[in-house]
């Protein structure tokens, strides 16, 4: 392909290629302070392929190809080539990686204690993480959650956090605006901007944690909490990991584990601010 | 050397990837991927001193790659289950036979659906026991669903709506209106089982004619890297254990009308993974080579190449399965669909 | 489940091939076979425990349950279950 970076995140490289230069130059610009794959080796490929070879300058669109493809994807306009990059990454990452048990979940670090914050596309988990990490937390990551097979432990995964819709302004209030990508407006998810973590958690990136507390948030919701029963949060992280089934007995193995021991509450908030107080003041009670 | 041929030159000697740089790998394991063979290069390369990252993603490989393959066997036995009260033997055939019976193609061999041979007089029986245990059909339209039962071999897909896994139950091993016409019933006499578990595999004989049926005669060479690796392993298994395979493999070929499908596939292998053959088996065609350039035909990122030779394959494929004024209205019925915004 | 085998022996899956974690509410049990994740409420876990003493009919296992497990019920609803555990593939239904 005629563009191309490689960058790895945690403990898993990349390889991005581009028939469109614009895509790479973005992720080159936001991934800067990332390393490049060891030794060049990445543990996937990410394409971003013209279907023809016109179709480079012709209302042009990008196909997601890669190592792990959906069958039917749909193409997104090429002004969308940044976000193109990140879910191919992600699906690689959903559908290729074996040596974590992965959670569709933000988490946050602190004193080497993590916090991790999983629910649907809207539940505000991201933009949770995100003020959390301009907080004093450090972000550990933003899509994905992954658990260690052996130590049980969190392992840093911090791509860039994808901000949607309301969640981006209430970011951009307390973020250096030099960490964000461009805007990107009417994409499949309405409008999207993409947030670099700070430097100490890219810095940081392979220093592991304890996980200490699972927060289900759910943002709109009038204020409350509930403790969730050890079996329906062994159902609903089954559900939330897209892993789990291929991993079989480890799988199996570490979910009792995280389950018996890491306590899990669902929180209805009504506003971040208040949000923010509430995971703060769980964190106090539960973790310390 | 391009990543594909990179990847029949560790398939066949692992030993050589020990020269190759982390961007040379990732070339390598894309390709991989794309030839579904991700599994068994990972199973070649188990005992290379390998730096650390690679290493690492190979054993993931691996470790996946064992647990999709006890799942695929136990699909077989909920099979076997379902139709042991019809007295029914079920014959496994490809990737399922290879787990299940232990065959040297196996490690790493990513299995798909089920797929099961059963006598055409008993496919009745057959579907209404799997409808009955918890099968159901895959949504389709008419069309689709009298295409399959009047003209290719096998029901209509069915999957289990527990374990979201299909089954495809076919009563011979290539569509009926295929050019070649292998003895179904034959195969079904012949076949062998496989330990005391209940199941049943083809003869060898028979698995090596099923498996050049589907990479010749019948396929568009789709995944012709990963049958082609399979009948190597296969070939070279039989040959240690029999003397006389090669002799009783060109009969059973004829039995089955494989004879040329049979001798093209043992030549690939032959260039491709340097599959030793008896000296008959070695009068190549210069067509050959039209075959093993569509069989390399991709590059470093994982993508297809050659558009033009891969659409001849396409068209080749179609005319060997369905003479040509049933290929019309097909094409054409497909055509409307798409029209239409089907789903053709 | 059909009716060809209208009285079949139950059989066990062969020792650790299932392996269970006791939850608060369920049990969630892990088949090494299919590689499925069970969550399952008593009976169930009792019905395994029981048959792994040796295979059963229905009337043999209620008998079982009756005396080790002070479990009682009717035999239909022992039937249904048996018959959902087989679909499962966590027990084998085999004709005698």
């Amino acid at each position: 392909m005629r563009h191309g970076l490689t960058l790895k995140i945690g403990p898993a490289a990349f390889r991005v290629g581009s028939d469109w230069r614009a895509p790479i130059a973005d992720l080159r610009t936001l991934y800067a302070d990332y390393p490049p794959a060891p030794d060049g080796f990445a543990d996937f490929t990410v394409r971003l392929e013209a279907k023809r070879p016109w179709r480079r300058f012709v209302r042009p669109s990008v196909h997601l190809g890669g190592d792990y493809m959906l069958p039917d994807a749909l193409p997104l306009s090429l002004a969308h080539g940044l976000l193109a990059a990140e879910m191919g990454m992600n699906l690689q990452m959903a559908l290729g990686w074996r040596r974590h048990l992965l959670i569709h979940a933000s988490a946050v670090e602190k004193d080497g204690r993590a916090l991790i914050l999983t629910g649907e596309s809207g539940s505000g988990k991201s933009t949770l993480a995100a003020m959390l990490g301009e907080r004093g937390w450090r972000l550990l990551g933003d899509e994905f959650t992954l658990l260690d097979l052996d130590s049980d432990s969190v392992r840093g995964f911090p791509r860039l956090v994808s901000l949607k819709n309301a969640g981006i302004a209430a970011v951009e209030a307390v973020a250096d605006a030099a960490r964000f990508g461009p805007r990107l407006e009417a994409t499949p998810k309405g409008a999207i901007r993409h947030l670099v973590p700070r430097a100490d958690a890219i810095a940081r990136m392979d220093e592991p944690a304890a996980p200490a507390l699972l927060l289900y948030p759910r943002y709109g919701f009038d204020a409350a909490t509930r403790r969730l029963a050890k079996s329906e949060n062994f159902m609903r992280l089954t559900q939330a990991s897209t892993n789990y089934v291929a991993l079989g007995e480890r799988g199996f193995g570490t979910l009792s584990r995280f389950v018996e021991s890491v306590p899990a509450l669902a929180l209805d908030y009504s506003d971040g601010e208040a949000g923010i107080a509430e995971v703060e003041r769980l964190w106090t009670e539960h973790v310390g | 050397m391009s990543a594909v041929r990179d990847l029949v030159a560790v398939l066949r000697d692992p030993a050589v990837a020990l020269a190759f740089d982390g961007a040379r790998w990732t070339r390598l394991l894309s390709v991989a991927r794309a030839e579904v063979l991700d599994g068994t290069l990972a199973h070649r390369c188990a005992d290379l001193a390998l730096p650390a990252p690679i290493a690492a993603m190979l054993a993931d490989i691996r470790s996946a790659s064992e647990t999709a393959t006890r799942r695929a066997v136990w699909e077989a036995e909920m099979a076997r289950r379902a139709l042991a009260p019809l007295g029914v033997a079920v014959i496994l055939l490809k990737g399922t036979t290879y787990a299940a019976a232990g065959l040297d193609p196996a490690p790493g061999r990513q299995i798909g659906d089920l797929d099961i041979l059963v006598p055409r007089d008993r496919i009745d029986a057959v579907e209404a026991a799997l409808l009955g245990n918890g099968w159901e059909w895959v949504k389709q339209d008419d069309y689709d669903d009298a295409y399959y039962r009047r003209w290719m071999h096998e029901l209509p897909p069915l999957v289990h709506s527990e374990r979201d896994r299909m089954i495809d139950v076919h009563h011979t091993i290539l569509p009926l209106t295929a050019r070649p016409t292998p003895d179904a019933a034959a195969m079904i006499a012949d076949a062998v089982p496989i330990g005391d578990g209940g199941l049943m595999m083809l003869s060898r004989e028979d698995m090596i004619c099923h498996a050049a049926a589907h990479l010749i005669a019948d396929g568009d060479l789709a995944g012709g890297l990963r049958n082609l690796w399979d009948i190597d392993r296969l070939l070279r298994q039989f040959a240690s254990d029999a003397p006389d395979f090669w002799d009783r493999l060109a009969t059973r070929a004829d039995r089955h009308d494989l004879g040329p499908a049979v001798a093209r596939a043992v030549r690939l292998a032959h260039r491709l993974y340097a599959t030793p053959l008896p000296n008959d088996w070695h009068k190549g065609a210069r067509s050959d080579a039209v075959f093993v350039r569509r069989l390399l035909a991709r590059n470093g990122w994982g993508q297809e190449t050659h558009g033009v030779n891969r659409f001849a394959f396409y068209v080749r494929s179609h005319l060997l399965r369905m003479p040509l004024r049933q290929l019309l209205p097909h094409l054409a019925t497909k055509w409307r669909k798409r029209g239409l915004g089907g789903t053709g | 489940m059909p009716d060809a085998a209208p009285d079949p022996v139950y059989h066990a899956p062969p020792a650790a091939t299932l392996l269970r974690t006791p939850l608060d509410l369920l049990d969630a049990i892990y088949d090494r076979r299919s590689g499925l994740t069970h969550l399952v409420g008593e009976p169930v876990p009792a019905i395994l425990d029981a048959l792994a003493a040796g295979p059963a009919s229905a009337a043999d296992l209620m008998q079982r349950l009756a005396d080790d497990y002070a479990i009682e019920g009717e035999l239909a609803a022992l039937r249904a279950r048996l018959a959902e555990l087989a679909a499962l593939g966590l027990v084998d239904a085999r004709a005698l």
